[in-house]
């Protein structure tokens, strides 16, 4: 069975749980500088560089991962957020790309691999894309709005080259997440169904938008559901949102994408707003009671925590959903869906 | 439940921003001024293109360059990139360097088989691996496809590779290819037959797919000859959509309503296209000579005027009501006579006014018609807009207005295009208008014309009870002392009803001012030292007149109610309809603006506009034709954009209830346990002759049981767009969309009542009637409203809402003079025997006065309050 069908199989018995963020539980591990260069020889100074941390202190990664599938994570994401050409320039790691994603996949794969040999639950990887810091959508000159930093054939290149080392190191799926410009999202796709190609084989993909603002838009200016029309050819396996906001302002635009999305919806919000000190306080059970609503509102497949989440939330998430039927996949007619910033829908 | 009649989806394409079909998008992109051609894309969507199609491919330019620039600066205008973009090329790699920049769903157009199934495969794949739809030409390696045959021949042959290689059907929309007809060569004469009768063939062999096509080909044996050429593609367009075309790179602005085009024209273009007869080319080519137009000569004055002095070209920018440089042309002349030492009002006082004299001439020459003075006042309003600040900066008083009126429709009432058309034209001629609006208490309108020192008043009223809130105005200022002229103007007032009951209550000057042309004429002469006397005496002569004959006249005869009754209209009651199909209340929550459009009775929108004259006749009458042409054309615009956009929301109910009649009385036996509920009627007391009888509306139902119907519809969403061109200064486009309301709602009403004859009544389910058969009410049945002649009682109408639930149903609230908010609303009962009809009760008598009161469990005096129009 392929992962996607063995995906779409689980995920008809029950809500599944995905893991939360990386990020945060690095940085309490406390390393220094020298702790994330580990034996790389690089020339800058790479603390904070948390993808390195997959080549660096692989033990780490595997710690946080095994929190989560403790908590009762089946959907392990790699933490390869910023692990691509363009973020990577920022620490001069461009040339170790390849090694950083197959070892982040690498590490989950095994850690997930034992988990499930012990106790005999399917859980899944998932090779994590992140927007990079440029946009093709968007000129940061405002005086030159033609103006672009990067092109097209340079991002799809540059996905390609992360998604070939994470499927290499063991990934599922690729998970394109953060979707802040729906362009660089569109070249993602490009670059993987190239690699589909190469492979001769199907690399199921995530998809899952992030919105800048409470109407409901990304960065790029497209409405949820504009989104979805411009993206639906990928074919993916989930399509979601995540980060944004909290559980609660996400609401009414799960709402939405779970009547149209004829595949898994994946969510993942933070947990709550941040706070004036920028932290994240909103409490596990609080979090979770939010999600839960969406799971007896059957708007929801996979759910997970992005920022301020914690193994903690991950767990109360999971005892919140548990027993609650999954949602069900929706038939779309066949008309033609088109997409500006806003939808377009031709009757047939 | 909500029941709706599907609208058209046929969408139209931008077409400005492809060089190949905009000369003035290439000019812009060729001169690399990239800013003014976003500004044509903007235009386009602010005009209501769904979709726009953008194409660089022009020998002089780097295609791959204009392609991808073009579309990452308007990626940066939501305004813009709100709707998809198609990305239109001949060559693959500029298609593909655009699918690059467009970070929407978009649609290719277009790849084809033209270089075989490997590279159209190829190509397919790359739109799947982009996200793109895309249009397939009917092209293979042999060429392009002509005939029927081979258009769906090479279509499905597309459609079936397409589909094998997991490309959605949905996605693929084909363009069977629109070839040039009457080009003189016989092997043409059948291509756009071809194409009508091919598209129905796709349609139906391959699944979910749409097609389209590009319309300038068909006409190209008339190029420079846009009447016929937009004559062309209407009447293609009238015959290949309901073949399943749905699409089309056109621009809409350059359509012909099919009904509009000039009869002789349309039945030629109809031979060519429909491939008729064997003279078809022949005859068309003729005729098109008469067609000819003038524009490329309009053109090159268009141009002129702008090289005139600036004093000149705002007299004509007044005249012709062009706006768009009028600002411009403003502060031009404001900087001219700065220089030599004058004062901004100087403008107004010299250019401005010297413009709007020469409208005031026309216009009272009947030169020129409402719209266009409308039109003028536009550009004035636009233009002292533009001066205030400078006057008010000066701290001097501004011009001189001639004088001063304040206006307002009454309290209870709602209509005000009328009023705003006076307004219109009495500051287009120098007069001060201070308009307080609708809906207003005598205290504001007393207390207004006070404050500001007010030459006179104008009231307003559109609804019968309007004309008892006159009347009070008139005692209160009598009451208050007031001695200035009091103008009374609107649909149901009358010089009778005036004369009769307004003058006596008010010792100044009572005038009625019959419609907005006359409006001028008598403020003028009000305000003038030596005219002012004579028209006063006049006019109360003239009224003293009407009062003298009115009461020494024998008024006609009056049967007592008992007589009439006995002479009531006595239907065939074996005749009568059978229940209905859906009994109940069904609402309408938003019916489909473009079906209403097609029920639209546009007589009454020109006349509205005091434009005289039948539609379509009036388009091409003699003297307000070319007016009429021009208004048409504005509001066929605005149509558009109210359809496309969906400014508007017609929201509606209609309900049917058994019932029985009980003398003047319809007794409706509702669910639940209830008494029946008594809706009273009235009945025609004049004498007849002979054989006509004494008519009330509850003859048409049987005493043994039957069924009456209401309905309530009303076109909501008005404001937002009122707002928009208040603040524009543009009374043109406000009087214009109100009109146009108003015209839905009527339509609403026809839509709604047929639907109400084929299905839910159904008791003409094989109904088959034209838009003049509609609109001559050739069918079964009556829609009376309350407040009308046949059931002059407006106060029934609370009664009918409450059946119907209107304010939920319909969201229409009642002032207290029984007037509908939203303005643009109908509401009315439904007779459905087969010799209903309608009539008009007229003068009644105490009697049946006293015996409605009863029936209606009303007080005399509010019973007589509500049928004034009716007593003596």
């Amino acid at each position: 069975m392929t992962p996607r069908e063995l995906l779409l199989q689980e995920a008809a018995k029950a809500i599944l749980i995905k893991d939360g963020p990386y990020g945060t539980a690095i940085q309490a591990a406390g390393l220094d500088e020298a702790g994330y260069r580990g034996e790389t020889g690089l020339a800058l100074d790479q603390k904070g560089n948390n993808d390195l941390v997959n080549l660096t202190q692989p033990a780490l990664i595997a710690s946080i991962c095994q929190a989560y599938i403790d908590a009762g994570a089946r959907i392990l994401a790699t933490n390869s957020f910023n692990a691509n050409r363009i973020s990577q320039a920022d620490y001069g790691a461009e040339d170790l790309v390849r090694d950083i994603n197959v070892a982040a996949a690498k590490v989950i794969r095994e850690t997930v691999d034992a988990a499930s040999a012990k106790d005999g639950i399917v859980r899944f990887v998932a090779g994590a894309l992140g927007p990079t810091n440029k946009t093709l959508s968007l000129s940061p000159d405002v005086n030159d709005p033609g103006f672009r930093e990067v092109d097209f054939d340079t991002v799809a290149g540059v996905y390609r080259e992360q998604a070939a080392a994470l499927i290499e190191g063991g990934a599922d799926f690729i998970l394109i997440e953060t979707v802040f410009d729906t362009l660089n999202a569109k070249a993602a796709i490009y670059g993987v169904k190239q690699l589909e190609a190469e492979l001769g084989r199907d690399v199921p993909l995530m998809l899952s938008m992030t919105l800048t603002d409470l109407s409901g838009r990304n960065l790029s200016g497209h409405t949820v559901e504009a989104f979805w029309w411009a993206v639906r050819h990928a074919r993916p396996v989930t399509v979601g949102l995540n980060c944004s906001f909290g559980a609660t302002q996400l609401r009414p635009h799960v709402r939405l994408l779970s009547g149209i999305a004829d595949c898994l919806l994946m969510a993942y919000p933070n947990a709550g707003l941040p706070n004036d000190l920028g932290e994240y306080d909103e409490l596990p059970e609080t979090t979770a009671s939010l999600v839960r609503e969406w799971a007896e509102a059957g708007q929801v497949n996979i759910l997970g925590g992005c920022c301020g989440n914690t193994p903690a939330h991950i767990a109360a998430m999971a005892r919140a959903v548990e027993g609650l039927a999954p949602r069900q996949i929706p038939a779309l007619e066949p008309v033609t869906r088109l997409a500006g910033l806003e939808p377009f829908i031709m009757a047939a | 439940m909500a029941t709706r009649p599907s609208g058209s989806s046929f969408v139209n394409i931008g077409e400005r921003t492809n060089v190949t079909g905009s000369a003035a998008f290439k000019k812009l992109v060729l001169a690399g001024d990239y800013a003014k051609a976003v500004e044509v894309a903007r235009n386009q969507v602010d005009n209501g293109a769904q979709i726009i199609d953008v194409n660089m491919d022009e020998g002089l330019l780097d295609a791959v360059f204009a392609m991808t620039t073009f579309l990452k600066l308007i990626a940066a205008e939501p305004d813009i990139a709100r709707v998809p973009v198609m990305v239109d090329s001949s060559k693959w790699e500029v298609i593909e360097a655009g699918l690059k920049c467009v970070p929407g769903k978009p649609i290719v157009n277009s790849i084809s088989m033209k270089e075989g199934e490997e590279a159209f495969l190829d190509r397919a794949r790359k739109c799947m691996a982009y996200g793109a739809a895309v249009v397939v030409m009917a092209f293979d390696e042999a060429g392009q496809a002509d005939t029927k045959a081979r258009k769906v021949e090479i279509c499905a042959r597309a459609y079936d590779l397409l589909t094998g290689i997991g490309f959605a059907p949905e996605d693929i929309i084909f363009d069977p290819n629109v070839f040039a007809v009457a080009t003189g060569i016989e092997e043409h004469n059948n291509y756009a037959v071809d194409f009508i009768e091919a598209t129905r063939d796709i349609k139906a062999r391959c699944p979910h797919v749409h097609i389209s096509g590009g319309l300038s080909n068909l006409s190209f044996s008339f190029r420079g000859n846009e009447p016929v050429r937009r004559a062309m593609h209407s009447v293609f367009l009238y015959h290949a959509i309901p073949a399943g075309m749905d699409m089309a790179i056109v621009n809409a602005g350059q359509l012909d309503v099919y009904d509009t085009i000039d009869p002789e024209l349309r039945e030629l273009c109809e031979d060519v296209v429909l491939n008729r007869r064997p003279d078809a080319t022949d005859r068309l080519v003729t005729l098109a000579e008469k067609f000819r137009g003038t524009s490329p000569e309009a053109e090159k004055q268009a141009e002129e005027w702008r090289g005139w002095d600036v004093a000149r070209r705002i007299e004509h920018a007044l005249v012709k009501g062009i706006d768009m440089f009028v600002v411009d042309d403003t502060e031009e002349a404001r900087q001219e006579i700065f220089a030599r030492g004058g004062r901004p009002i100087e403008v107004i006082e010299g250019p401005l006014m010297d413009g709007m004299n020469t409208v005031g001439d026309l216009f009272g020459a009947g030169k020129m018609f409402l719209p266009q003075v409308v039109k003028s006042a536009r550009v004035m309003k636009k233009a002292v807009a533009h001066l205030i600040p400078f006057i008010e900066a000066e701290k001097l008083p501004g011009a001189k207005a001639k004088g001063r009126i304040v206006m307002a429709t009454v309290k209870g009432d709602v209509h005000d295009i009328g009023k705003n058309i006076v307004g219109v034209v009495l500051q287009c001629n120098g007069y001060e208008v201070i308009d307080l609006g609708v809906m207003v208490p005598w205290t504001k309108i007393l207390e207004t014309a006070r404050e500001q020192d007010a030459d006179m008043i104008g009231l307003s009223g559109l609804i019968t009870p309007s004309l008892d809130e006159m009347v009070t105005v008139a005692e209160e200022m009598q009451r208050a002392g007031f001695t200035l002229p009091l103008l009374i103007g609107g649909a149901t007032t009358s010089k009778v009803h005036t004369a009769l009951r307004i003058d006596p209550a008010y010792e100044g000057p009572v005038l009625h001012v019959l419609d907005a042309s006359r409006a001028v004429g008598v403020a003028s002469q009000l305000l003038s030292d030596t005219q002012c006397e004579p028209l006063i005496a006049a006019t109360a002569a003239e009224y003293q007149h009407v009062r003298d004959v009115r009461a020494g006249k024998e008024q006609s005869i009056l049967l007592s109610l008992s007589d009439a009754r006995a002479n009531s209209f006595k239907p065939d009651l074996s005749d009568k309809v059978m229940p209905p199909e859906q009994p109940g209340v069904h609402a309408f929550p938003d019916w489909d603006l473009a079906d209403l459009a097609e029920v639209i009775d546009w007589t009454p929108f020109f006349r509205a506009w005091e434009l005289a004259g039948n539609y379509p006749a009036i388009l091409t009458d003699e003297v307000v034709g070319e007016s009429a042409s021009g208004l048409f054309a504005d509001a066929q615009a605005m149509l558009k954009s109210i359809i496309e956009e969906k400014w508007l929301t017609a929201k509606g109910v209609c309900g049917f209830w058994p019932c029985a009649r009980e003398d003047d009385d319809v007794l409706l036996h509702l669910e639940g346990p209830q008494p029946p509920l008594r809706l009273p009627f009235l009945r025609q007391q004049i004498r007849k002759s002979k054989d006509r009888a004494n008519f009330c509306l509850a003859d048409f139902i049987d005493p043994d049981g039957d069924w009456i119907g209401g309905f309530a519809v009303a076109i909501h969403g008005i404001e937002l767009h009122l707002e928009r061109f208040r603040a524009g200064h543009d009374d043109y486009n406000d009087i214009l969309l109100k009109a146009l309301a108003d015209r839905f709602a009527e339509a609403f009403a026809e839509r709604l009542h047929q639907h109400v004859r084929t299905t839910l009544w159904g008791y003409a389910p094989g109904e088959q009637l034209t838009n003049a058969a509609l609109i001559h009410e050739d069918y079964r049945g009556i829609r009376p409203a309350p407040g009308y002649p046949a059931c002059p009682d407006h106060s029934l109408k609370p009664m009918l809402f409450d059946l119907l639930d209107a304010g939920t149903n319909a969201g229409i609230v009642l002032t207290e003079s029984q007037a509908m908010l939203p303005t643009s609303a109908v509401s009315g009962f439904y007779f459905a025997h087969p010799e209903s009809q309608y009539f008009g009760v007229a003068r009644i008598g105490r009697d049946q006065l006293e015996d409605y009161a009863a029936r209606r469990g009303m007080a005399l005096a509010e019973a007589e309050r509500w049928l004034r129009p009716n007593l003596d």
